[in-house]
C-alpha cells in the first residue's frame, strides 16, 4: 500500500517513493531521485507528477518546480519514446558532433527538443555526456552511442525503428 | 556569547562570539556593502558584494556570512575589493535595463548607490540586453525581470517572514528568474490581457520592501512620483488595533496635500520592516473623490445642501442647546468613535459629560478593555505590549485569528519563534494558520472558550505546558470578554495580557472613557477625582444600543455621531432616527451621516495630530501627514460645538495663561516643518516667554489626560515627541466591577483586505478583493 491514496505512479514506483523518503536525514533530499524515477516512468514531469512529490514530501509544488526548472535533463513536456540527445561539446564538436546533430535534425524532421510526428523520436543537443574519448557521442534513453558518423547514426535510429515494429 | 575582539581596517573592535562580521561592522559605523543580506532573515550569500580581505583565508570572504572569531584581521576596503566589488556589479548590470530614470527605486536604490559608489556604470557585455515586459503579479505588486539582481531577498521576506512562500526562483543561470506558483514556461505569458503568474497571497507587499532595486514595484505608487519629490512623515496605521509605525510620501496638490505612498523607511517603529497590506497600500480612502469637503444641513426639502461652516456650527449648536434646554441633558446621546485620537476622544467625552451634562456616550466597542482593567487592576507589569511579543520566550493565544485581524501581532510571533525559538500555545476554534508556528494546538469548540479556560487548570498535556511557563505572554482574541475573559486572567496568575482589538484607537476610546458607565481610565462615575472635577451625573447613561433604542421610542431629542457608523454596523433601522436630531462627523456620506440633519466633514486619522494607544496599551504620536481642503479635524469640531453651545471654552480645552499646564504643541506634531517649529520652542522657553496656545490644540488636551487618567501620568513628553512608543497600564486601583455588564462588544470581523465603513473607499482595498477572488480562484494553491 502506498503512503498516498490515488497515487498517480505504479505500485512498483509507489512503494519505492515510499521507501525513498525514509532513507535520507532530511526528507526533501528525495526530490531529485523522484523527479528523475517519475519521468522515466511518466515520461515527462507532469503537473499531477509534482504536485504528488510535493505532497510525499511536505513541500510546497513551488519548491518542487524551483528544482524542477533548474535541472536540464527534467522536462515538463513529453518527449519521444526515444530521447536523442546529441552531445556538441568540445571534444564531440572537433569530431564532427555538429554535422550529426544536423543529421538527426534532417532525417527525423524535427529540431532541438522537438518530437517527430508519430511520438517515437525526439532530439536534443546536449553537453558533455562523458563520452569524450569515443567523440562525437549521442545518447538515446539511457543507452550510450559513440564514434558515430551520419551513417552509424541512421544505424542506430533503424534499430530502433525495428523495435518497434515486432 | 563572550565578546570577542577582532580588528577592522587596523581599529580594535569588539563583539559577542557568533555576530556576523557584516553585523559587527555596521555596529562600529563600517559600512560593507550587501544586496543579499537582510537581517532576520536566513543567510543567502549570493551577491558576493560583501566581500572583505580576511588574514590566513586564501580568498575574499563574504561578510554576510562569516562569524566573528577572536583575533580575527579583516580589512573591508582596499583596491583589491573595490575591483571585486565592481566586477560584482559589472556582471549584475550585464542585463540590467539602467532605467533609472523612470524606475520607482531611482533615488532609493541599493544597486544605483552601489553602482555609483564603485564607478561601474560601465559593463563590458556587449550582447543585446534581454528585455522582458514587466508583469503584474495582483493589484498591488508588480515585476519588472530585467531589473532582478536575484538576491532571494524576495524570495526568503514571503517564506520566512510572511510564511506564505508564494514566491520562488525557476530555471537557472542567467534565465532565473524570480516567478510565483506556476509551471516555469508559463512565467510572462500574458492570456487576455492578464499575466498567468499571479499571486494567491497576503499582498502585504513586504517583498517589495525587501526588494533592494526597483524589480518589484507597488501598484499603487509605481510611476506616480520620484522620492525626493515627497516630504515623508511617520504616523500610525489607521486599519487595526496593532500599532504600526507608517511613513507617509506626501506630495502638495491643489486641495492640499495628497498621500502617495505608505511604506516603513525608518524600521523605529513597534512593527520594525512590517506593515500588512493595509498599513501599506489602504491610505487611498483619504484621496478619494467622495470625500465631504463642505458642511451640509439638511433642508426644508429633505436634502441635504452645503452651506458655510458657520452657518452649520451655528444650527448645530442653536438646536442642540435648546434641545438640552427642553428635554434634558439626558435626551442627548454621543456616539465616539474608534479610529479618533486620544485627545479627540478624550475631549468628546468631557463633551458630553461637561458640556451637554450627560452619560449617554458609548462607541463602537471591539474588545472588552473594561473587564481587562478590572481584572488586572492593582497589579504591575500584567499587561502585554506589543515588544513582548517579539521577546517573549513563551505565548499563549487564546480566540483571535492575528493573521487576518492583527497583522503585526502575527508577524512579531513568527519572527519571535523563528529567531528565538519562542514557544507558541494556540487554542482556536479554526484551524488558524499561526497553528503552523505552534508548539502545540488545541481545538476549541466555537463557543467553547469558557471550557478551554477551565480545562487549563486540569491535568493534560496542554494545560500543563503552559502552566509550566514563566513567562508567559497571553494574547486573548475578542471572542472572550465578560466572565470568561476575567477567568483566564485569573486561571494564569503569572502571565501578562493583551487584548486583541479593531481599528487604530479602539483602545484608547476604551482608556478614554467613550463609554457610558466608567469615566476615563475606567474610574468610577462616583466618587473618584475625575467625577468631582466633571461635577456630572453619577448614574451611568445609555449604551449605543440602548440610545437607538431610545430613539425609536422618541426619547433621544438629539445624536451627535463622530467618525462612526452604527446604522450600518450595528444594523440599525433608519426610521429609529427620524424624529431624533442627528449630527454626523465623518469623511465620507455613510449610512449614517446620510440620515444626519447636519454633517460635518472631518479630517481622518493621516490628516491631523495627536496621539493613539494600540490594543496592548502602546502609545504613539500621531503626526500630519496629508492635508484635505475643506475638512476640519474632529478636534477643532468639538470645540466649535461647544463654543455653539454657548460654553466656556477655557473650561473644556485647558489652553491659555490659566491652563494647568503648558506644555503646549509648538508644532511639534505638524509633522514635516518641526524641525522649525521645535527651534521656535526652545527659543521661546529660553526667552521666559509663554508659549500661544490654541483652543484646538491636542497637547492642552494631552496635559489634562496626563493630570486626570491613572497610567497616562506616566507619559514622557519627550519620547512621544521623539515618534517612540510607550507602554501604557492603566493603574486604577478600586475599580467597580460592573454587574451584569451587557456584553456589547462587536468585532468588526475585518480581514486583511477590509477596513469597516473604509473599505469601500479604497480603490485599492477593492481591486484586491477583485483580484483574490477571481485572478486566483483556487487556481494557486498558496501555503495556507
Ligand atoms: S506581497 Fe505576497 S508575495 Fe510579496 S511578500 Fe507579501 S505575501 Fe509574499
Ligand atoms: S525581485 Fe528584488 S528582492 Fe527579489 S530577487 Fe530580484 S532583486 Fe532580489
Ligand atoms: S498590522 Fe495593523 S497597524 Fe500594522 S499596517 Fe497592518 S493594519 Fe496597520
Ligand atoms: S564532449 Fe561530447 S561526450 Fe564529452
Ligand atoms: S551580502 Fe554577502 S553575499 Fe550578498
Amino acid at each position: 500500500m502506498s503512503a498516498i491514496a490515488n497515487t498517480i505512479f505504479s505500485p512498483e514506483l509507489a512503494a519505492r517513493f515510499d521507501k525513498l523518503v525514509t532513507i535520507y536525514p532530511l526528507k526533501r533530499s528525495a526530490l531529485v531521485p523522484m523527479l528523475l524515477y517519475a519521468q522515466d516512468e511518466v515520461g515527462y514531469v507532469s503537473d499531477a507528477v509534482v504536485a504528488e512529490i510535493a505532497q510525499r514530501l511536505d513541500l510546497l509544488e513551488l519548491d518542487v518546480r524551483n528544482v524542477l526548472s533548474y535541472y536540464s535533463m527534467l522536462r515538463t513536456k513529453p518527449a519521444g519514446k526515444y530521447n536523442v540527445q546529441v552531445c556538441t561539446n568540445i571534444s564531440c564538436m572537433l569530431r564532427g558532433g555538429f554535422e550529426l546533430l544536423d543529421h538527426c535534425k534532417h532525417t527525423l524532421g524535427i529540431g532541438h527538443k522537438e518530437t517527430t510526428e508519430d511520438g517515437l523520436f525526439s532530439l536534443e543537443e546536449v553537453e558533455c555526456i562523458g563520452a569524450c574519448c569515443w567523440a562525437p557521442a549521442a545518447q538515446v534513453n539511457y543507452d550510450f552511442h559513440d564514434e558515430l558518423t551520419p551513417a552509424k547514426m541512421d544505424a542506430v535510429l533503424d534499430t530502433y525503428r525495428a523495435r518497434e515494429k515486432k | 556569547m563572550p565578546d570577542v575582539t577582532l580588528t577592522v581596517d587596523g581599529q580594535k573592535i569588539t563583539a559577542p562570539a557568533g555576530t556576523l562580521l557584516l553585523e559587527a561592522c555596521k555596529s562600529h559605523g563600517i559600512e560593507i556593502p550587501a544586496f543579499c543580506y537582510y537581517p532576520g532573515l536566513s543567510l543567502q550569500a549570493a551577491c558576493r558584494m560583501c566581500v572583505v580581505r580576511i588574514e590566513k583565508m586564501p580568498k575574499l570572504q563574504t561578510a554576510c556570512t562569516t562569524p566573528v572569531t577572536a583575533g580575527m584581521v579583516v580589512i573591508t576596503d582596499s583596491p583589491e575589493i573595490a575591483q571585486a566589488r565592481k566586477a560584482t556589479l559589472q556582471l549584475l548590470l550585464g542585463n540590467h535595463p539602467l532605467d533609472c530614470p523612470v524606475c520607482d527605486a531611482g533615488g532609493e536604490c541599493e544597486l544605483q548607490d552601489m553602482t555609483f559608489k564603485y564607478g561601474a556604470a560601465d559593463s563590458f557585455y556587449t550582447e543585446p540586453k534581454n528585455h522582458r515586459e514587466e508583469q503584474k503579479w495582483s493589484p498591488v505588486v508588480y515585476f519588472d525581470r530585467p531589473r532582478c539582481i536575484l538576491c532571494y531577498r524576495c524570495v526568503r521576506m514571503c517564506g520566512e517572514g510572511m510564511d506564505i512562500f508564494a514566491l520562488g526562483i525557476q530555471n537557472r543561470g542567467s534565465s532565473s528568474v524570480i516567478a510565483p506558483n506556476i509551471p516555469a514556461q508559463l512565467s510572462g505569458v500574458v492570456e487576455n490581457g492578464v499575466e498567468l503568474a499571479q499571486l494567491d497571497c497576503e499582498q502585504c507587499g513586504m517583498c517589495i520592501d525587501a526588494c533592494p532595486v526597483g524589480a518589484l514595484t507597488s501598484g499603487t505608487y509605481r510611476y506616480k512620483t520620484r522620492p525626493w519629490e515627497m516630504n515623508h512623515v511617520a504616523t500610525v496605521c489607521t486599519h487595526c488595533g496593532d500599532g504600526c509605525k507608517t511613513t507617509l510620501g506626501v506630495r502638495s496638490v491643489s486641495d492640499g496635500s495628497q498621500i502617495l505612498r505608505g511604506d516603513n523607511r525608518d524600521k523605529s517603529g513597534m512593527n520594525g520592516d512590517f506593515l500588512c497590506n493595509k498599513g501599506r497600500y489602504a491610505f487611498d480612502f483619504a484621496n478619494n473623490v467622495e470625500r465631504l469637503t463642505s458642511p451640509l444641513v439638511r433642508h426644508s426639502d429633505g436634502t441635504l445642501k452645503p452651506v458655510s461652516w458657520e452657518e452649520a456650527l451655528t444650527f448645530a449648536g442653536t438646536k442642540l442647546r435648546d434641545l438640552r434646554q427642553q428635554r434634558g441633558p439626558n435626551s442627548i446621546g454621543v456616539i465616539g468613535s474608534n479610529r479618533t485620537t486620544n485627545e479627540e476622544n478624550y475631549l468628546l467625552q468631557k463633551f458630553a459629560r461637561t458640556v451637554i451634562g450627560t452619560n449617554n456616550i458609548d462607541h463602537h466597542r471591539t474588545a472588552d478593555f473594561v473587564t481587562l482593567a478590572t481584572a488586572l487592576q492593582g497589579t504591575t507589569g500584567k499587561f502585554a505590549s506589543q515588544r513582548d511579543v517579539e521577546k517573549a520566550p513563551a505565548l499563549l493565544l487564546v480566540g483571535g485569528d492575528p493573521t487576518n485581524q492583527a497583522p503585526l501581532t502575527a508577524w512579531n510571533i513568527r519572527t519571535n519563534v523563528r529567531l528565538n525559538k519562542a514557544r507558541l500555545y494556540v487554542a482556536n476554534h479554526e484551524e488558524i494558520k499561526l497553528r503552523r508556528q505552534a508548539k502545540a494546538f488545541v481545538q476549541v469548540a466555537q463557543f467553547g472558550y469558557g471550557a478551554f479556560v477551565e480545562s487549563l487548570g486540569a491535568d493534560n498535556d496542554f494545560s500543563n505546558a503552559v502552566r509550566a511557563e514563566e513567562q508567559l505572554i497571553v494574547i486573548i482574541g475578542n471572542e472572550l470578554r465578560g466572565g470568561e475573559l476575567a477567568n483566564l486572567i485569573k486561571a494564569l496568575p503569572n502571565a501578562k495580557f493583551a487584548l486583541l482589538a479593531d481599528y487604530a484607537n479602539s483602545r484608547g476610546a476604551s482608556d478614554m472613557g467613550v463609554l457610558p458607565d466608567v469615566l476615563p481610565g475606567y474610574q468610577s462615575l462616583q466618587g473618584s477625582t475625575i467625577a468631582s472635577e466633571y461635577g456630572a451625573a453619577d448614574a451611568p447613561g445609555l449604551d449605543l444600543l440602548a440610545m437607538f433604542d431610545a430613539a425609536a421610542a422618541g426619547n433621544l431629542s438629539a445624536l451627535y455621531v463622530v467618525g462612526s457608523n452604527p446604522v450600518k454596523r450595528f444594523g440599525i433601522d433608519p426610521t429609529a432616527l427620524k424624529s431624533t436630531f442627528l449630527i454626523v462627523q465623518d469623511l465620507f456620506l455613510t449610512e449614517t451621516a446620510a440620515l444626519a440633519d447636519v454633517v460635518f466633514p472631518a479630517a481622518n486619522l493621516y490628516e491631523k495630530s495627536g496621539s493613539v494607544t494600540n490594543s496592548y496599551g502602546d502609545l504613539q504620536l500621531v503626526s500630519k501627514a496629508a492635508d484635505k481642503a475643506g475638512t476640519r479635524s474632529d478636534f477643532e469640531l468639538i470645540v466649535r460645538l461647544a463654543d455653539h453651545l454657548g460654553h466656556d471654552i477655557k473650561s473644556l480645552v485647558p489652553f491659555g495663561s490659566q491652563a494647568k499646564g503648558l506644555r503646549a504643541d509648538q508644532g511639534q506634531t505638524r509633522g514635516a516643518e518641526s524641525g522649525e517649529a521645535d527651534r521656535h520652542a526652545v527659543w521661546i522657553t529660553a526667552n521666559n516667554l509663554e508659549p500661544k496656545l490654541s483652543p484646538f490644540d491636542p497637547f492642552a488636551i494631552l496635559d489634562e489626560i496626563q493630570r486626570l487618567v491613572p497610567g497616562y501620568d506616566k507619559l514622557l513628553r519627550l519620547q512621544l515627541l521623539s515618534g517612540n512608543d510607550q507602554h501604557i497600564a492603566p493603574a486604577s486601583s478600586g475599580l467597580v466591577q460592573i454587574e451584569n455588564r451587557k456584553d456589547l462588544v462587536l468585532p468588526s470581523s475585518d480581514t486583511l483586505f477590509t477596513s469597516g465603513s473604509l473599505t469601500r473607499y479604497s480603490p485599492m482595498l477593492q481591486d484586491v478583493q477583485r483580484h483574490q477572488t477571481t485572478e486566483v480562484s483556487g487556481h494557486l494553491t498558496s501555503a495556507d
